[in-house]
């Protein structure tokens, strides 16, 4: 009894093993993601009201049997209605590109170096760009205040340089989001794209001079559009958390920087207002999933495009 | 392209067949006492070469014996430390890889992977500003040579290794460079493709005129392919000749080891004539005589080689046995279906390599294992080397 119940663990782990592997990570995104996202579309259509909880039940049951459902769209209405909301979004869309872009130019050069570095240089030189992750994240953002604020390190270094005759104003400023993001998600622009690099073949740059390209020119034909992938890559990391993020317009921003972070923020505990938090957390969540399967699909269709090209 | 495709005529010139050497050989690259040493390391060391044009040159080679280093020079990836390169006639050392006349075929093939096959070809046509439809026409000129045409809108990954192989060779001549460079052409190519495309890279050269550098490591196929061939050791070079000059007067033992097979008896020179001499090789029971003059003076070291293939194997003894023979018994026998190599051990435990074609079907050959046999040779066919 025991021996066959050993039996068919045994087959369960071989046969099964595979699946378990796959699944005990997707249960736990199921859990912890897919079940409180679906708390949270559930309130979205729900109504504010004053309470615990401070909104209406999506199901209720009344009078006896029926069964009550009362969803409401009026909170996505709202979204649209208030132009504060798009001009969040938009900002923050904005704020999210500009910052991509900037850590794209900063990152490429380093993630370059470090990929061609030497050998034992080149594990120093990627430690070091992953050592800010062993302080929390919430630290450095408040380091960033020390530094930016107007009798801060930069300004005292500027003034005792003599380029500046006063402070400047760069804490709470638009300005100080950028440095802010940018700084934070820089090493999730790079690692990728230092990934895509190490690995790509030497020889091929050596073969585009080979054939009569100079040096800027291989990288512009060669080196660039093999590294597509880490970019896009890279991109992703930076854009999709800072379009939500909340920490840094929070600390380093001022009164004039809309992201729709803090506008969910305030929604949540400064007005209470959980349904149209949730819509807004839903809208941010679609407007971002969107592009990417967009995106995901043209490239599949290119993929297959060039491959029937072929045949 | 399969063989019984080629033109006879190109059969006919290629592989083994001495090539119509040019009238008046006219040198395209010259190398002149060019070292090059990596911080400590000399990869390549003070070595003077000059290739001519239309010629198919071989530097032949083990691995780190600077081969590949000299090749990379002449495409200009490494600056020599010392020395210049001429091209052309004209001073190249300090020249960038992209402004050299010369085009390379990698030994990885180095294809560029987001391009397809014609884009991999236009591209140097590109850098060099061609007008469009220029570009297109020689892009299909070079897919028709390389029998490709059909595969010109593929990725590089949807090739075989085979056809790989020939978009590299199309890429690097579709610019028509005066020097073509080609890093191990044949290495990641399975036997049988390599003995086609050999034959396939001597046809190609005979018919564009066009300077072949080949690196290689393998003497066979220097041997079949080659003009002329540069053995190379530690950085230098031992001895630049054609493949039937070095097989047969190979300079050194190292090059007569390297370039085939031999066997090498240490002796002294017992007897120094003008035509002919006798050596005396403590492992050999008999004299050797040589019916030339040898290098050296009475007592001196010399070896005595001989090839494998230009030694006899019989039960009874020659006819002379007083000179030139050696007793011994068949230790082992290496079939190779054309011919099979007989592993001799000769009285004084020294073992000799001896090749024989199997030219009948016979089920049982005439000498096998355990045999007493007598070896023996003819006194022209012996080489004497001094070092």
């Amino acid at each position: 009894m025991i021996a066959r119940a050993g039996q068919w663990v045994t087959e369960v782990l071989q046969a099964g093993g595979r699946r378990l592997v796959i699944a005990v990570p997707f249960v736990w995104l199921l859990l912890f993601f897919l079940a409180p996202f679906a708390i949270v579309a559930k309130i979205s259509l729900a109504e504010f009201r004053v309470g615990v909880p401070p909104y209406t039940p999506l199901f209720e049951i009344v009078e006896g049997a029926w069964l009550h459902i009362r969803a409401t769209l009026g909170n996505y209405a709202y979204l649209i209605d208030d132009p504060l909301y798009v001009a969040a979004y938009l900002s923050s869309v904005k704020i999210a590109a500009v910052s991509t872009v900037f850590a794209l130019l900063i990152g490429y050069p380093m993630a370059y170096g470090i990929a061609r570095s030497a050998q034992p240089w080149r594990n120093v030189l990627l430690l070091a760009v992953m050592l800010p992750f062993w302080t929390s994240f919430l630290i450095r953002v408040y380091a960033w205040i020390g530094i930016l604020r107007s009798n801060g390190l930069l300004n005292n270094f500027l003034l005792w340089l003599g380029v500046i005759d006063e402070p400047l104003v760069l804490l709470n400023t638009d300005l100080a989001v950028y440095i802010g993001i940018v700084y934070s998600y820089l090493p999730f622009m790079i690692l990728p794209l230092y990934a895509t690099l190490e690995k790509m073949d030497l020889s091929l740059l050596e073969a585009a001079q080979d054939l009569g390209c100079r040096p800027w020119k291989a990288f512009v034909t060669v080196t660039l559009p093999l590294s597509l992938p880490g970019i896009i890559a890279g991109s992703m990391l930076v854009f999709i958390p800072a379009v939500g993020e909340f920490v840094i317009p929070d600390l380093l921003g001022g009164p004039s920087t809309l992201m729709i972070g803090k506008v969910l923020w305030s929604e949540f505990f400064n007005n209470r207002d959980w349904p149209v938090a949730s819509a807004v957390a839903i809208a941010m969540l679609v407007l971002l999933v969107a592009p990417i399967v967009f995106f995901q699909r043209y490239r599949m269709r290119q993929d297959e495009k060039a491959r029937e090209a072929a045949l | 392209m399969s063989e019984s495709s080629l033109p006879a005529a190109h059969q006919q010139r290629s592989l083994q067949q001495k090539r119509i050497v040019p009238p008046n050989p006219e040198p395209v690259i010259v190398i002149d006492g060019v070292t090059k040493r990596f911080g400590d390391f000399t990869a390549v060391d003070d070595v003077s070469l000059t290739i001519d044009r239309g010629e198919l040159f071989s530097l032949l080679g083990g691995s780190g014996c600077g081969k590949t280093t000299l090749l990379r020079m002449l495409a200009g990836f490494e600056t020599p430390t010392k020395g210049r390169i001429l091209i052309d006639g004209q001073d190249m050392t300090d020249v960038p890889p992209y402004a050299r006349p010369v085009n390379m075929m990698f030994q990885s093939y180095a294809l560029f992977p987001h391009m397809t096959v014609e884009q991999n070809i236009a591209f140097g046509l590109k850098q060099d500003g061609m007008a469009r439809d220029a570009i297109r026409a020689r892009v299909a000129e070079m897919l028709d040579m390389v029998e490709l045409s059909a595969l010109g809108p593929r990725k590089p990954h949807q090739l075989s290794g085979g056809q790989r192989q020939r978009v590299a060779l199309a890429r690097a001549l579709a610019k028509r460079p005066k020097v073509l460079l080609l890093d191990e052409p044949l290495g990641a190519l399975d036997k049988k493709l390599r003995e086609r495309t050999q034959l396939e890279l001597v046809n190609l050269q005979c018919q564009l005129g066009i300077t072949f550098v080949v690196v290689t490591h393998d003497q066979e196929e220097a041997m079949t392919m080659s003009d002329r061939v540069a053995i190379m050791n530690q950085g230098r070079i031992l001895q630049v000749d054609s493949p039937h000059a070095m097989y047969e007067f190979p300079g050194t033992r190292f090059v007569a080891e390297f370039f085939g097979s031999i066997n090498a008896f240490e002796g002294t020179i017992a007897e120094d004539g003008l035509t002919h001499a006798v050596i005396s090789c403590p492992d050999l029971d008999a004299p050797v005589y040589v019916n030339h003059s040898v290098p050296g003076y009475e007592g001196s070291t010399v070896w005595a080689a001989l090839r494998p293939e230009k030694i006899t194997l019989s039960k009874q003894p020659p006819a002379d046995p007083a000179r030139n023979v050696a007793r011994g018994v068949v230790e082992d026998i290496v079939y190779l279906g054309g011919d099979s190599t007989y592993l001799v051990r000769l009285e004084s435990g020294r073992r000799i390599r001896v090749a024989l074609q199997n030219l009948t079907r016979a089920a049982e050959p005439e000498v096998t294992w355990d045999d007493a046999v007598w070896v023996s040779w003819r006194p022209e066919n012996v080489v004497v080397l001094t070092s």
